[in-house]
């Protein structure tokens, strides 16, 4: 289907403008939304998280390609809507109370995004109740949260006590990192899992509701 | 004696190779015309939105120890615990690039400029430190001036959330210093706003005062050691 591999390779390249407008071409010529989405925007930054890894290219490429990802999505998430096509999982994120550094928790939502997740990004300076909250009305499987400093890092068991006082620990799972978070801490403060970094994050996501 | 400057924004243009380390490109690798072009770019975007002021205040050793004290939240033993008192002259600072740049970057991420943001961002922090940079040439220049002649003289800036002292430190560094003067705040997390800042202590003093080894509980939890850095190039003989 070369529409899909000429927009994957506009993604791959970080071309945002041919990606959108390959987009509206694959959307043209009547192709299946949920195809245009596997086989064009994710398969490009499949290719592009792939090259990361081996540090073949570096994040500021990843990033060009995630903007090359957003612009076909605007065109595509109309009708990925009206088809009712899942993501592979409902993600919120944000970086927790006091907390006002949003930089690593942006980079873990465009790669979430990237990787076909549905993110709700609730921002910084998020409170434990807004997150729990949130989960909980918009169904989804896992909360991510980051912190940079030590002064902010005990909130993000106050979510983990949280889900579960509400008897949601079972099904929301939680992820957490920033600077100053280790796996110890995320053990002891009974999170789910720990991501060192963005793309780490990604696989993590994905081991937690069983995508892998 | 309080000390309200600006500093010029080539003062802290930010040193290249460290802006890539940050975005996680090693030294020396040939960037494509694409990251070229880029770099570019957010360079003028900092150049168009930095603001960089600072502000020193001297304090005695006493009122130093008290401001140290913070909450009671510092490790045991700590690098300024064992530099401070062996300092001739000591002073609080804050610098910061100010608003509009953290709103510059704000501005790219919720426009979907992702990787002109993240550039922004590494360039921001690099230029941040190199604001704190200048408070300390500042603050040695301003002892000279006034008599200081301590052969080796050299001023090391030490600064909450780091080297054992815990960060609700900011809280009385704040009281003390006053640095609403250059538009900074502190919020409940003890964080500045705008993020782009740094405060601390600056600490005067021959150049050996400095020389600590990496051998405190707080270094082994350390993943910066920009200490050792700052050290060698105090001991290769640069000029402070």
């Amino acid at each position: 289907m070369p529409p899909l591999t000429d927009l994957a390779d506009a993604v791959i390249r970080g071309d945002h403008p041919q990606a959108g407008a390959l987009t509206r071409e694959a959307i043209r010529l009547a192709i299946e939304p949920k195809t245009i989405l596997d086989d064009g925007l994710i398969a490009g930054m499949t290719v592009v998280g792939d090259r990361f890894r081996v540090h073949e290219i570096f994040l500021p490429d990843v990033l060009l390609a995630a903007k090359a990802m957003y612009a076909g999505m605007d065109e595509l998430r109309p009708l990925l809507i009206r088809d009712g096509v899942p993501s592979l999982g409902k993600i919120v994120i944000g970086s927790v109370k006091g907390d006002l550094h949003d930089i690593g928790k942006n980079l873990v939502g465009i790669m979430l995004k990237g990787a076909g997740f549905d993110v709700i990004d609730l921002g910084h300076d998020v409170a434990p109740e807004a997150m729990v909250r949130t989960a909980k009305e918009q169904g989804a499987a896992v909360i991510g949260m980051s912190a940079l400093l030590t002064t902010t890092m005990p909130v993000m068991g106050e979510v983990v006590s949280r889900l579960k006082a509400e008897g949601m620990g079972g099904t929301v799972r939680t992820v957490v990192g920033g600077a100053p978070v280790s796996e110890a801490f995320a053990r002891e403060i009974g999170a789910d899992a720990y991501a060192f970094d963005a793309g780490n994050a990604v696989d993590v996501v994905k081991t937690l509701v069983g995508r892998r | 004696m309080s000390d309200v400057f600006t500093v010029a924004p080539e003062e802290v243009s930010p040193e290249r190779d460290a802006v890539l380390a940050l975005l996680g490109i090693p030294a020396g690798t040939q960037l494509g015309d694409r990251i070229e072009r880029l770099y570019t770019h957010a360079l003028g975007v900092l150049g168009e939105t930095i603001a960089p002021r600072g502000l020193i205040a001297e304090i005695e050793g006493g009122a130093f120890d008290a401001v140290y004290a913070g909450d009671g939240k510092n490790a045991p033993e700590t690098p300024v615990a064992l530099v401070a008192p062996r300092a001739e002259h000591r002073a609080l600072f804050a610098v910061t690039l100010g608003e509009p740049l953290s709103r510059a970057v704000a501005e790219c991420f919720t426009g979907a400029d992702f990787a002109l943001g993240y550039t922004l961002d590494a360039m921001a922090s690099v230029a941040a430190d190199a604001a704190a940079a200048v408070a300390e040439r500042r603050f040695a220049r301003t002892l000279r001036e006034r008599g200081w002649a301590t052969a080796d003289g050299a001023v090391l800036r030490y600064s909450p959330g780091y080297c054992g002292w815990d960060i609700t430190g900011q809280r009385r560094l704040f009281a003390a210093l006053q640095p609403g003067a250059i538009g900074l705040t502190l919020n409940d997390s003890c964080l500045m706003q705008p993020l782009k800042s740094v405060s601390g202590v600056l600490l005067a003093g021959p150049r050996t005062i400095h020389k600590f080894p990496p051998t405190f509980d707080c270094c082994a939890r350390c993943a910066e050691r920009t200490c050792r850095d700052r050290l060698a190039t105090l001991f290769a003989g640069a000029a402070h």
